[in-house]
C-alpha cells in the first residue's frame, strides 16, 4: 500500500500499485505508520520528507464504495485523514509533494498539506471534485484551500468550478511549485529540491513549529472537526483546543499497533 | 425598473432603463424579490446573469433620496435604510443555489460594484465602464458588510488599496491585472453579455446540484456569510 525508503536525508514516501490510491482505513493507517516512524528517526530534525506514487493516481481520495456499502467507515476515514495531515502539518521536516498522477477531493487535499507540489506536466490534474459528484466541502479543506490557493479567483477555481487543473494551470495559479516533463523527472527534481533543503541547514523542529503556526488555522479547523466528530475519543473538554487535538491525536495514534509505547513530538 | 427573464438553463436578470440605476428602497426590494423568484423557480443546471441597460451597471445608493429627508438626521436614516435593506440582496446572491455571473455594461460603483461582486464570475467592458469605490471621495463609512466583502473577494493588498483607499476609477484592463473581476475582453456592451452567456452555457451543462453548489460558495467565505446571517443548510460532512 506504501513503502518508507531512506536516501541519505531523504525519506521517500511511495503510494504503491497501480490503482486509485484511495485514502482507505487501511492505507490511511499505514501513513500514519510512516510518519511515526519518520518521527522517531534520530536524523528526522535535518531530513526532508517527499511523498510520490506509483501509476496513474497520487491519489483517487476517499474510498467512496467502501464508505457506501458501510456508512461509519466514512467518518472514520475522515477522522483517519484529519490526523494524518495534523501530523504532516506538525512533522519537523519539510515536505515535498511529487504528484505524478491525479490528485482528486481528499488526495488533493493530501497533496496540498505538503510544503511544495512538484508535478508532472505531461499528465494528471488536481481536481476538487466534490461538486461533481454533489458533496459538499468540510470546512477544513476549505481551511487548506485558504492557506495553499492566494486569490479569491483561483479559490473559486478549485472549489467552485471543480477545474481539472493541470500543472501548468497550477503553477498560474500558485498551486504548483514546479512542473515537469515526465513522473521520473517530477521525482528527481524533488530529490534534487530535498537535497538542496538540507544543505541549507535549517533545525527541523523549529521548521515545523514554524508551519504549525503558519497554518494554525487549519490545524483549528481540525480540531473543532475533532470535538464535533464521533470518529475520535476526545480527551475531555477541560483542554483547550491546541492540545485537545493532540491529545485525540495522540489517542488515535496509540490504536495502531506498531506504534504503541513510543514517544511522540510533545 | 428590473426584470427576469429565463432563456433554457439562464436567468437573465436586468436592470432596465438608461438611468443610473441606484439602489433605492423600491429598486432594492425589486431586486430582491426577482431573486427569490430565480431561486423557487431553479432547477440543476441553472445559471443567473445580471446586466443592465445604459452607461451604469449601478451607480450605487440613491443619495438624492436620502437627502429629500428634509433634515441631517432625516437623511442619516434614510442612508441607514438603504444599508440595511440592501443586505438581504447580497445575502440572497450568496445564497442563490446556482452559478452567478455578472455583465457589467458599465460604471459599477460603491453599492453598484458590492452588487456586482456579490456574483461567481465578473465580466466588464474593455473599452468603457469603471468601477469606483466613492466612499472615500464622500466621505462615507464603509458599512462593516462593505469590508467583509472587500476581504473575501479581493485578494491582494495592492488591489484592496486602489480599490477602497485611493479613489480610483478603475478600467477594465487595470480591473483584470488586480484580480478584480474575471475578464475585460471586450470593447462593446453585446461582446460582454455574449460572454457570460457562453460561460453560463458551459456551467449549466454540468447540471450541478443547486444546493451543493451554494454550500461551497458559502464555505469559501465564511466571514462574510457570518455577517450576512447566511447559513448553511446542508451540514458540512466530515
Amino acid at each position: 500500500m506504501c513503502t518508507l525508503e531512506k536516501r541519505g536525508r531523504l525519506f521517500l514516501l511511495k503510494l504503491t500499485g497501480d490503482g486509485e490510491h484511495r485514502l482507505n482505513p487501511t492505507l490511511l493507517d499505514n501513513l500514519r505508520s510512516a510518519i511515526t516512524q519518520i518521527r522517531s528517526d534520530p536524523s528526522s530534525s535535518q531530513s526532508v520528507l517527499i511523498t510520490t506514487s506509483d501509476g496513474k493516481f497520487f491519489s483517487n481520495g476517499y474510498d467512496l464504495a467502501l464508505a457506501a456499502s458501510d456508512p461509519p467507515l466514512r467518518a472514520l476515514m475522515a477522522a483517519k485523514l484529519r490526523s494524518l495531515v495534523a501530523d504532516l502539518i506538525s512533522l519537523p521536516m519539510p515536505t515535498i509533494a511529487a504528484v505524478t498522477g491525479h490528485a482528486s477531493a481528499a488526495g488533493f487535499l493530501l497533496a496540498m498539506s505538503h510544503d511544495y507540489i512538484l508535478m508532472r506536466r505531461d499528465r494528471g490534474f488536481l481536481y476538487m471534485s466534490e461538486l461533481d459528484i454533489e458533496l459538499v466541502l468540510p470546512a477544513w479543506f476549505v481551511a487548506m484551500i485558504r492557506m495553499k490557493v492566494a486569490s479569491p479567483a483561483a479559490r473559486r477555481d478549485v472549489a467552485l468550478t471543480a477545474e481539472k487543473i493541470t500543472a501548468d494551470r497550477g503553477l498560474e495559479m500558485g498551486i504548483v511549485d514546479s512542473r515537469h516533463g515526465s513522473a521520473a523527472e517530477t521525482v528527481e527534481a524533488a530529490v534534487k529540491l530535498g537535497e538542496e533543503i538540507v544543505r541549507r541547514g535549517a533545525d527541523g523542529h523549529v521548521y515545523g513549529r514554524m508551519r504549525e503556526t503558519l497554518l494554525r488555522e487549519v490545524l483549528h479547523a481540525i480540531g473543532s472537526n475533532e470535538s464535533a466528530s464521533s470518529g475520535v475519543r476526545n480527551s475531555g473538554s477541560k483542554l483547550s483546543w491546541n492540545s485537545s487535538w493532540r491529545t485525540s491525536t495522540w489517542s488515535a495514534f496509540l490504536l495502531l499497533p506498531r506504534c504503541v509505547g513510543r514517544s511522540a513530538r510533545f | 425598473m428590473c426584470t427576469l427573464e429565463k432563456r433554457g438553463d439562464l436567468f437573465l436578470l436586468t436592470l432596465t432603463g438608461d438611468d443610473e440605476h441606484r439602489f433605492h428602497p423600491d429598486t432594492i426590494s425589486s431586486v430582491l424579490s426577482l431573486l427569490e423568484q430565480a431561486k423557487s423557480q431553479s432547477t440543476r443546471g441553472s445559471v443567473l446573469i445580471t446586466t443592465a441597460h445604459g452607461k451604469f451597471f449601478s451607480n450605487g445608493f440613491d443619495l438624492a433620496w436620502a437627502q429629500a429627508a428634509g433634515s441631517q438626521t432625516g437623511a442619516v436614516n434614510r442612508m441607514h435604510q438603504m444599508v440595511e435593506s440592501f443586505k438581504p440582496v447580497i445575502a440572497a446572491l450568496f445564497d442563490l443555489p446556482m452559478p452567478t455571473i455578472a455583465a457589467l455594461n458599465g460604471h459599477a460603483a460603491a453599492s453598484g460594484l458590492m452588487f456586482a461582486l456579490s456574483h461567481d464570475y465578473v465580466f466588464m467592458r474593455n473599452d468603457r465602464g469603471v468601477l469606483y469605490m466613492s466612499e472615500v471621495d464622500l466621505g462615507l463609512p464603509l458599512p462593516d458588510y462593505f469590508a467583509a466583502m472587500f476581504a473575501a473577494k479581493i485578494g491582494t493588498s495592492i488591489a484592496k488599496r486602489e480599490l477602497l483607499l485611493s479613489g480610483k476609477k478603475i478600467k477594465g484592463e487595470e480591473a483584470v491585472a488586480l484580480g478584480i473581476v474575471d475578464s475585460a475582453a471586450h470593447d462593446s456592451v453585446e461582446g460582454v453579455v455574449e460572454a457570460t452567456v457562453s460561460l453560463g452555457e458551459s456551467l449549466a451543462a454540468k447540471k450541478w446540484n443547486g444546493e451543493v453548489y451554494a454550500s461551497i460558495r458559502k464555505s469559501l467565505y465564511p466571514g462574510l456569510c457570518a455577517m450576512l446571517s447566511v447559513t448553511d443548510k446542508i451540514a458540512a460532512s466530515p
